[in-house]
């Protein structure tokens, strides 16, 4: 723990920079670090630290571990509806929950529609709030 | 008074088809007598839910496309939160949505257009578009 406060001040520094402004507050906050590289790589989906398989402190030293693209805006998705369940049920996992952007790799504005259609699909039955879908 | 409204209602599945007709016209005068104008109704059928409405398991799903102005919704929505057969509504305004997809469907349409005649007269319109394209 102490080293990863320490050691790679330097390395944490130009990275933080780059992608969040609260680089004071990182250092204090390193404790828990797959938690702090979380939020972080939601901001900025090229983040060096990919958050990857779960603790990626000491495993994602490399960038990109895979690039993930975002589905809508590769296929040219351009509305995304609360009736199309099918496509909506992609981004839902099993448990119902809504699928985090580092995970599905989509982009931030399609991804706040989705979750807008998400919510709305949930509220007229058509996806549940919590359990698998039958 | 533009605005397009797409609602959503279910109605429980034991109920019988002329009554979801009468249902479904008390609602059309309704707009009709407000002012606006239903532009298309939908019967999507029986459909299972996702979670148990009311102790319903399954329900007939009805999507009313209606122009209109807010007030219209407003008594429309009261009406449907009287009406007993009626267990769950929603309703979404989806002028602006249209709005962004003519907009973006009218961008594709002219790079479509200009990139088989010539790169040259492609190369102005294509620099006006990709700043709406990415807004």
């Amino acid at each position: 723990m102490a080293d990863e406060t320490k050691a790679p001040v330097a390395e944490q520094a130009p990275s933080n920079e780059t992608s969040a402004p609260a680089a004071p507050s990182s250092g204090g906050g390193s404790g828990s670090g797959p938690h702090r590289s979380g939020p972080r790589d939601s901001r900025d989906a090229r983040g060096p630290r990919p958050g990857g398989p779960g603790a990626g402190r000491e495993g994602g030293r490399k960038f990109f571990r895979r690039k993930k693209v975002c589905k809508f805006c590769v296929e040219k998705i351009e509305s995304i509806n609360y009736k199309d369940v099918r496509l909506l049920a992609q981004f839902v996992a099993e448990s119902g929950k809504i699928v985090p952007r580092r995970l599905t790799g989509v982009c931030t504005p399609h991804q706040r529609r989705l979750t807008t259609a998400i919510k709305q699909a949930r509220n007229i039955a058509l996806l549940p709030f919590a359990g698998r879908l039958n | 008074m533009n605005r397009t409204y797409e609602l959503m209602f279910i109605v429980r599945p034991d109920m019988v088809d002329e009554e979801l007709d009468k249902l479904i016209s008390t609602l059309e005068t309704a707009v009709t007598n407000t002012g606006g104008a239903v532009k298309n109704v939908e019967k999507m059928g029986k459909r299972r839910l996702a979670y148990t409405v009311r102790r319903f398991n399954d329900g007939m799903y009805v999507l009313l496309t209606v122009e209109g102005g807010g007030g219209l919704i407003h008594e429309l929505e009261r009406r449907l939160r009287v009406t007993e057969p009626v267990i769950k509504f929603i309703t979404v305004r989806i002028d602006e949505e249209q709005k962004r997809l003519d907009k973006i469907k009218k961008i594709r349409e002219a790079r479509k257009k200009a990139a088989p005649v010539t790169p040259a007269p492609a190369a102005p319109a294509e620099g006006s578009e990709p700043a709406p394209a990415t807004a």
